[in-house]
């Protein structure tokens, strides 16, 4: 039992040194000092306050749509739509943001409660058409990422302004931002959003283990005959895994929306939030405490690895090459796990 | 388990499909600079290498990157242009650049050069408005700058373009070259900037000829060729003999449409007129024996970009001022390389509509209200 | 004396136990050599030993009286060694000599030879009576057919020594005395034989001779002829067994279950259940004898709520549940023991005691206000784990870890606890040993005795003529036979249920 634990946190942390031994040789390969090319991303990352407060600014979406994903796993389900719950989610935050005028303790709150609705609607049409008509959910939120995607462009153009590239910036009574978090690490975009991911993650182990929602959404995930058989209602619980997932990943939204940028420009493609959140959530094993480590190391490569251009002069496009070598050993676990078991086998 | 070899294989194919886009970044950079080599030359000739002390720049592009055969390409080669002015190499000492992956790293991008203590960082493209403001409250005492749109801030110079009129001469070429009085527009995001280009180019076509149609679309997306491929296929299905693109990369779907149209039907007449760069070389075909590249409207961020780096550097930082670079200074203009195509009379009637801007008789509207009350007056 | 096969002290560790301790087999040639043990005695491991899949630790093989090293199962082949796997391996829509040639085809100038292939299927079929015909495609042909073809397969890449893993599992009774048939006239041709079963009747039938394995453990050989079904089961259990399940004389009560002019179809919207009638008392077991596929699982699924019923009544207590939710139909006094148990009955990924809770983890005590109580759940499970012997390491273990019998006894331990009205076991013995099955005759008769109304549905006849109160046949989605198990033998039964003739009850149709 002891044993089967070490192996299994002993798994990830070896992928993750596989993958950095990869990335490196990509680096000698191409000509470039691994040593230096990973001290800036070191530095990238933690090199001071102000990238520190940066990575924990990227970490906070990265919980968000982790667990977004995680959960709908747990219920047997691929939500590729996160990206476009994501949007929905920012769309919303920040409608509520501009358009209202609220105290605080009022309107922030409300901007966050909306954010997580919409998010929870763009998901739950998805959830239906599985539930009801069989529809594969992968097929189904991968166009809803297309229909949120265009729709929040159109919305901003034409609804929320007249013609204009981005909304106005959220009152301040909606922000999440703070200055004392800003001040403190130099100006960064870090805001209190990392404080709802925490708290979302413990939300989402509270469901899952604690209560008979979860019981019901791990056993449907698990096998639905089974939960069918033992009377547990299927569809429900299928949408309900997606209603919640998608509230999930709206929070994701609404931390860019009241957080890192305090409005909502047109965007021109995929935030990629939703797509990493599927990568986030199998490296944690769909786990929440697994999600917010996997988060911060995603975190930490995407921040980190912007300065890796500038101080180790390595292309930014070798520098994707290598975070993705990084990502594809991590996530590739049981091929980490077949190699520790052959070599232990071997000293057998 | 079948679920998981079947998400190993998706990430493997990512993997690799990294590796090929990576592949292929790195042979465009060998062309580019071979590109930017010739501009370079130019740029030496009437310019001595000057001293340039221990002045940096840098520049943030937005997610298309250095190689996007537009916008950023163009102002990395005036950076680069400058370096060699100056004898400067690429780097924390003299110039550099920092992409950005997606819309949260433009502030990072911009505070790391500001920490590597840049003289002058530049915010190429509007949609790093936002990011300009912030950083140039954030650090009062630097220098900053904004390609394309205006940011209000007393350390900030804000460069424009008179990009309406560049796209007017477009115009005038196109209505000039069309033989089925149908011209296509592809604009990457419906926006106020895209909006000048489009209404730039509706203009100068309907002056030339009042009952030529223009067909107007968005792809609502700058990295986007394949749909930039699938918009040029329909035009020029419907009979559309030439199209204008202000679409940064999803343009070059445009160009790879009308040589494949080409290719198969080497008689049939389309064309493409490029943006921001002279887009000539996207257009040859095979055997370099002739593009499809009518013109472009060019706009020179580079030239924008290294003047103000060197106002900058002389002391004389334009803060808190908007330039515009219009037809006068050659901040836009119309590139006349591919002379089979751009013939005498095309050339003719540009430069005669070019004087009526330049002197005042003519005022080409700036957005779509202004182009109806234009347009009523025709 | 001489052997085709020789075992000789094989031990086969795994990482925390040994599942092969010192067994020795050895086979004759042109012998039917049972190889007898309880589920997870280490019948598998043997054989995945001398396939090569396993390397032993101690002993060796000899084959035909030579030392041998099978590193890999193309060796073991090549040595003449050929497996019937209890699940086949045939692509359906080819034809028989497709499948059989596969991987080996005879080609002439690069094209496959399929006439010349054809014969050869045909004559190695007509040489040891299995009456296949060659051009058929697997898809039109039954179970029993197929499972000639597996063999066939096997002869025709020449191989000496079969070896049938439960083989008789998925045949009918008639089906059965066929291949037993077969197999004599296999190694009357020169050909030996390892039936791997758990089946006593059919090991006294047809063996000659039968190793038993315990435990991990060789326990020896013994001629079949100077032995008992009760010695056998003795020396596979480890202690005395007793085959009739002793009960008293049913005392029927009320109607508890009624099905009236029930009609239901399968997945593919085919009819499966044409107008059945039925009914079950308190105090009694209905046993359900039938062919596979004949609509007695879509009778269940129905009964319990999982299929819909297209028309007709099912009552439970005098109360229709006709189409009600399964919950619901649970919650008015029906327990089920599935067919399928990995798939219906258990959550494998679950720890045994989530599944203890499966049917009730949604009331008190075991949850409120949608908090689950774990202390409660886990207390449960420990009760169940205890009274229903579920031999699992502790209650946090996955299902999945357990052996199939420990499976069922937690399914039977889930349901029997409920103090169900109405119990429905189906196929409750598939696939475990006699202990295990001892155990839930035993129960099933026990809860009969309580007052339930018990309503059995198996493929071994058997077991349906020792456990049941009474049986009825069901044949083409009716049932055509209601009979006392006393007065009926598995010949009448078979013939039932093949629908050769057909015995109208109660006002059908």
């Amino acid at each position: 039992m002891t044993t089967n634990r070490l192996f299994n946190i002993l798994v990830p942390l070896f992928s993750v040194l596989i993958g950095l031994l990869a990335g490196a040789i990509i680096m000698l390969i191409y000509g470039y000092n691994p040593i230096e090319g990973y001290a800036a991303l070191w530095k990238g990352a933690f090199g001071d306050l102000y990238f520190f407060g940066e990575t924990i600014r990227q970490v906070t979406p990265y919980i968000l749509t982790g667990l977004a994903v995680a959960f709908a796993f747990r219920a047997g389900l691929f939500n590729i739509g996160a990206e476009g719950q994501v949007i929905a989610g920012w769309l919303a935050a920040v409608w509520i943001g501009t358009s209202i005028e609220a105290p605080i303790y009022i309107h922030l709150p409300l901007a966050i409660i909306v954010a997580a609705l919409a998010g929870a609607l763009v998901a739950f049409i998805p959830g239906i058409l599985k539930a009801k008509l069989g529809v594969h959910e992968v097929i189904v939120t991968i166009m809803f990422n297309y229909i949120a995607l265009y729709s929040a462009n159109a919305i901003i153009r034409n609804v929320l302004t007249e013609q204009a590239d981005k909304t106005e910036k959220i009152a301040a009574t909606a922000s999440l931002s703070s200055e004392w978090l800003a001040t403190f690490t130099s100006y960064s975009r870090m805001h209190y959003g990392i404080l709802i991911a925490l708290l979302v993650a413990l939300i989402m182990w509270f469901i899952i283990e604690k209560t008979t929602i979860g019981f019901e959404i791990r056993s449907v995930g698990f096998n639905k005959h089974a939960s069918e058989y033992a009377g547990m209602n299927v569809n429900k619980n299928i949408i309900l895994a997606m209603i919640i997932s998608g509230a999930f990943a709206g929070l994701a939204g609404s931390m860019e929306g009241l957080g890192t940028f305090g409005n909502m420009s047109i965007q021109a493609g995929f935030t990629n939030l939703g797509f990493d959140g599927i990568a986030v959530a199998l490296l944690g094993a769909n786990t929440a405490i697994g999600v917010i480590l996997a988060a911060i190391l995603f975190g930490v490569l995407k921040v980190g690895a912007l300065n890796m251009p500038t101080e180790a002069g390595v292309p930014s496009e070798l520098v994707d090459v290598i975070i993705a070598f990084i990502i594809f050993f991590v996530a590739s676990s049981y091929l980490i796990r077949w190699i520790l078991l052959r070599f232990k086998k071997g000293a057998k | 388990m079948r679920k998981n070899k079947l998400l190993l294989s998706i990430l493997l194919l990512f993997v690799f499909s990294m590796f090929l886009v990576a592949c292929g970044g790195a042979n465009d950079d060998k062309k580019e600079t071979n590109d930017a080599d010739n501009t370079n030359d130019e740029a030496t000739e009437d310019n001595a290498t000057e001293d340039s002390g221990d002045f940096s720049v840098a520049m943030v592009t937005d997610t298309g990157g250095i190689d996007d055969k537009s916008f950023n390409q163009s102002a990395w080669e005036g950076l680069e242009a400058w370096g060699e002015e100056h004898g400067l190499e690429k780097g924390a000492a003299g110039y550099d650049y920092a992409q950005s992956e997606d819309d949260s790293d433009y502030l990072p991008n911009f505070t790391r050069l500001v920490k590597n203590d840049f003289n002058i960082i530049f915010g190429i493209g509007f949609l790093l408005e936002d990011a300009v403001a912030d950083i140039a409250e954030q650090n009062p005492d630097n220098y900053f700058a904004i390609v394309d749109t205006v940011v209000d801030a007393p350390n900030v110079a804000s460069i424009t373009f008179a990009e309406h009129e560049g796209s007017f001469l477009a115009g005038v070429a196109a209505a000039m070259k069309t033989k089925t009085n149908k011209v296509g527009f592809l604009g990457g995001v419906d926006s106020d900037l895209i909006n000048k280009f489009e209404v730039g180019f509706v203009a100068g076509a309907k002056s030339v000829n009042p009952d030529i149609e223009v067909q107007i679309q968005y792809a609502e997306d700058f990295n986007a060729v394949d749909k930039g491929k699938l918009i040029a296929s329909n035009m020029y299905n419907s009979d559309i003999d030439v199209i204008y693109h202000a679409a940064g990369n999803t343009g070059n779907g445009v160009f790879a449409e009308a040589k494949d149209i080409k290719r198969n039907d080497p008689d049939r007449e389309i064309w493409v007129i490029g943006v921001d760069r002279d887009q000539h070389e996207e257009g040859l075909n095979e055997d370099k024996s002739a593009s499809v590249t009518l013109t472009s409207m060019i706009k020179r961020v580079d030239i924008s970009v290294h003047e103000v780096t060197n106002a900058a550097m002389a002391g004389e930082f334009p803060g808190g001022e908007t330039i515009v670079f219009g037809l006068e200074d050659e901040g836009v203009s119309v590139a006349e390389t591919n002379e089979d195509a751009f013939t005498e009379d095309i050339r003719s009637a540009v430069a005669e509509w070019e004087e009526k801007i330049k002197n005042g008789e003519l005022d080409v509207p700036k957005s779509r209200a202004e182009l109806k009350e234009f347009e009523e007056g025709l | 004396m001489e052997y085709v096969i020789e075992m000789l002290n094989i031990r086969k560790e795994f990482p925390g136990i040994v599942a092969n301790d010192n067994i020795t087999l050895q086979v004759k040639k042109g012998e039917i050599h049972a190889l007898l043990g309880e589920n997870g005695a280490g019948k598998s491991t043997l054989m995945n030993v001398l396939f090569g899949l396993y390397q032993p630790e101690e002993g060796n093989i000899r084959i035909k009286g030579e030392k041998v090293q099978v590193t890999n199962p193309n060796i073991a082949n090549d040595l003449g060694i050929g497996m019937v796997h209890q699940h086949f391996m045939l692509v359906e829509p080819f034809t028989v000599t497709q499948n059989i040639i596969l991987g080996s085809e005879p080609t002439k100038v690069g094209l496959t030879n399929l006439k010349k292939a054809e014969q050869e299927v045909q004559k190695l079929s007509d040489q040891y009576g299995l009456q296949v015909d060659p051009r058929a495609r697997i898809r039109d042909i039954s179970v029993g057919m197929q499972q000639r073809v597996e063999i066939l397969k096997m002869l025709y890449r020449g191989a000496d020594v079969l070896i049938l893993d439960e083989p008789t599992a998925v045949l009918t009774p008639q089906e059965i005395n066929e291949l037993m048939e077969i197999m004599q006239s296999l190694v009357k041709e020169g050909k030996s034989i390892i039936l791997i079963t758990h089946k006593l009747k059919e090991i006294m039938q047809v063996c000659d001779r039968c190793t038993v394995i315990r435990k991990g453990v060789g326990i020896g050989t013994v001629n079949v002829s100077d032995t008992s079904v009760d010695e056998l089961a003795s020396l596979m259990v480890g202690r005395a067994i007793s085959f009739k399940t002793e009960k008293a004389e049913a005392t029927p009560g009320d109607v508890v279950l009624k099905v009236e002019n029930l009609h239901v179809n399968d997945s593919r919207n085919v009819a499966l259940v044409k107008g059945l009638n039925l009914e079950v008392k308190a105090n009694e077991i209905v046993g359900i004898a039938g062919i596979d596929g004949n609509g007695q699982t879509e009778l269940i699924e129905a009964i319990a709520g999982l299929k819909k019923v297209e028309s007709g009544t099912i009552t439970l207590n005098n109360e229709p549940i006709t189409n009600l939710p399964p919950r619901e139909i649970t919650e008015r006094g029906l327990a089920h023991i599935p067919q399928d148990r990995q798939k219906l009955g258990l959550v494998l990924e679950f720890p045994v005691s989530e599944n203890v809770a499966l049917q009730s983890y949604y009331k008190q005590p075991y949850s409120k206000n949608k908090m689950l109580h774990y202390d409660k759940i886990n207390e449960f499970a420990e009760r169940i784990v205890k009274e229903y012997d579920v031999r699992t390491p502790s209650i946090h273990t996955k299902s999945s870890a357990l052996s199939g019998g420990n499976q069922q006894k937690v399914i039977i331990g889930r349901e029997v606890d409920r103090s169900p009205d109405l119990l429905i076991a189906a196929q409750p013995t598939r696939g475990l040993d006699v202990g295990a099955i001892e155990f839930i005759h035993r129960k099933l008769v026990e809860e009969r005795d309580n007052g339930r109304a018990v309503l059995l549905l198996s493929f071994e006849l058997d077991e349906i003529i020792n456990v049941s109160d009474r049986i009825v046949v069901i044949f083409d989605g009716q049932i055509v036979a209601d009979l006392k198990p006393e007065e009926t033998n598995e010949q009448e039964l078979g013939l039932l249920m093949a629908g050769s003739i057909r015995e109208k009850v109660g006002g059908d149709e």
